[in-house]
């Protein structure tokens, strides 16, 4: 089974890098892009055959290294 | 007096930290790898110094919250031991949930380097008591990630608890509230970007660092 987990900043929280990214693409001619937030992807191989299972488990690694939840979300995707 | 500084790998301040203990203070400083099980006995103070442990893989400190003698620098919290995190040391320590917040990436997006001054916001705790009447203090910064983030009822406490311990006089990074360091509820878990370990003589711009280790070290 291979997981995607996805961790951005929480909403509320500066993403200075979106803000830079944002502003770049403004300056390069696409001036309607609003709310850019970069977050990172994190992709492994998982041995389980229970997806339901293997979803606690990659939750599990989120909250206790993937993610800090002081400040980032994460979105899991299991496939 | 026996003080400790914790070596992970990525680390660039270790020996600044323990020169900078030793001749402040007179102390014995003892270096511990990141690997170890077991801390030194008899520690009056375990200093986590900075760098970029770890490379800063994924999160700054996050690696470094989970180093195997993280646990027994918790065990050493619970008991009521000094610890000051310096920098990558703050960030750790709110990774390992020693310290409330987090360290965001500087909102004007640069490392700041430079010196800083300092508000003694509060003057009580023991790693401050030795300022005495003074309530400013220079130290120097280096950071790429150190905007101090927590919720705004995280905030409201630390302000109402007295756990703000230094704040920027003219913030450089975005830190909410200014905030530069920080303890726990318990008083003894010190975190803060500024460097006390590059302020401890006077060929160094200031010696308001030395006064924070001969305070921690003093109240043992």
């Amino acid at each position: 089974m291979r997981a995607k987990v996805q961790v951005f900043l929480k909403p509320g929280v500066l993403d200075v890098q979106g803000k830079a990214v944002e502003q770049a693409l403004h300056g390069l001619g696409w001036p309607s892009v609003a709310d850019v937030r970069v977050g990172k992807t994190i992709e492994f191989n998982l041995a389980a055959a229970d997806p339901a299972a293997a979803e606690v488990e990659v939750k599990a690694m989120c909250e206790k290294l993937l993610a800090n939840t002081v400040i980032e979300s994460y979105r899991v995707e299991l496939a | 007096m026996k003080a400790a500084v914790i070596v992970f790998p990525g680390s660039n301040c270790d020996r600044d930290c323990k020169v900078a203990i030793e001749r402040s203070t007179g102390a014995t400083v003892e270096m511990v790898w990141h690997g170890e099980t077991d801390l030194p006995d008899g520690l009056d103070l375990i200093v986590l110094p900075g760098g970029f442990s770890y490379g800063d893989y994924l999160r700054c400190g996050a690696m470094a919250a989970l180093s195997p003698v993280m646990s027994e620098v918790k065990v050493a919290a619970a008991r009521g031991v000094a610890i000051v995190g310096i920098c990558n040391g703050f960030q750790i320590l709110c990774e390992a949930h020693l310290l409330p917040g987090a360290l965001l990436r500087n909102d004007q997006l640069k490392y700041v380097c430079k010196p800083v001054e300092l508000d003694i916001v509060n003057a009580q705790t023991r790693f401050t008591a030795g300022y005495g009447p003074q309530r400013q203090a220079v130290m120097t910064v280096g950071n790429g990630e150190g905007n101090f983030f927590a919720d705004e009822a995280t905030l409201n406490r630390l302000e109402g608890e007295g756990q703000v311990v230094f704040r920027y006089r003219d913030n450089p990074n975005g830190s909410a509230r200014a905030i530069a360091g920080i303890v726990n509820t318990a008083g003894n878990v010190l975190g803060l970007m500024p460097h006390p370990d590059r302020a401890f003589e006077a060929e160094l711009g200031s010696t308001d660092g030395a006064t924070l280790f001969r305070s921690a070290l003093a109240s043992a």
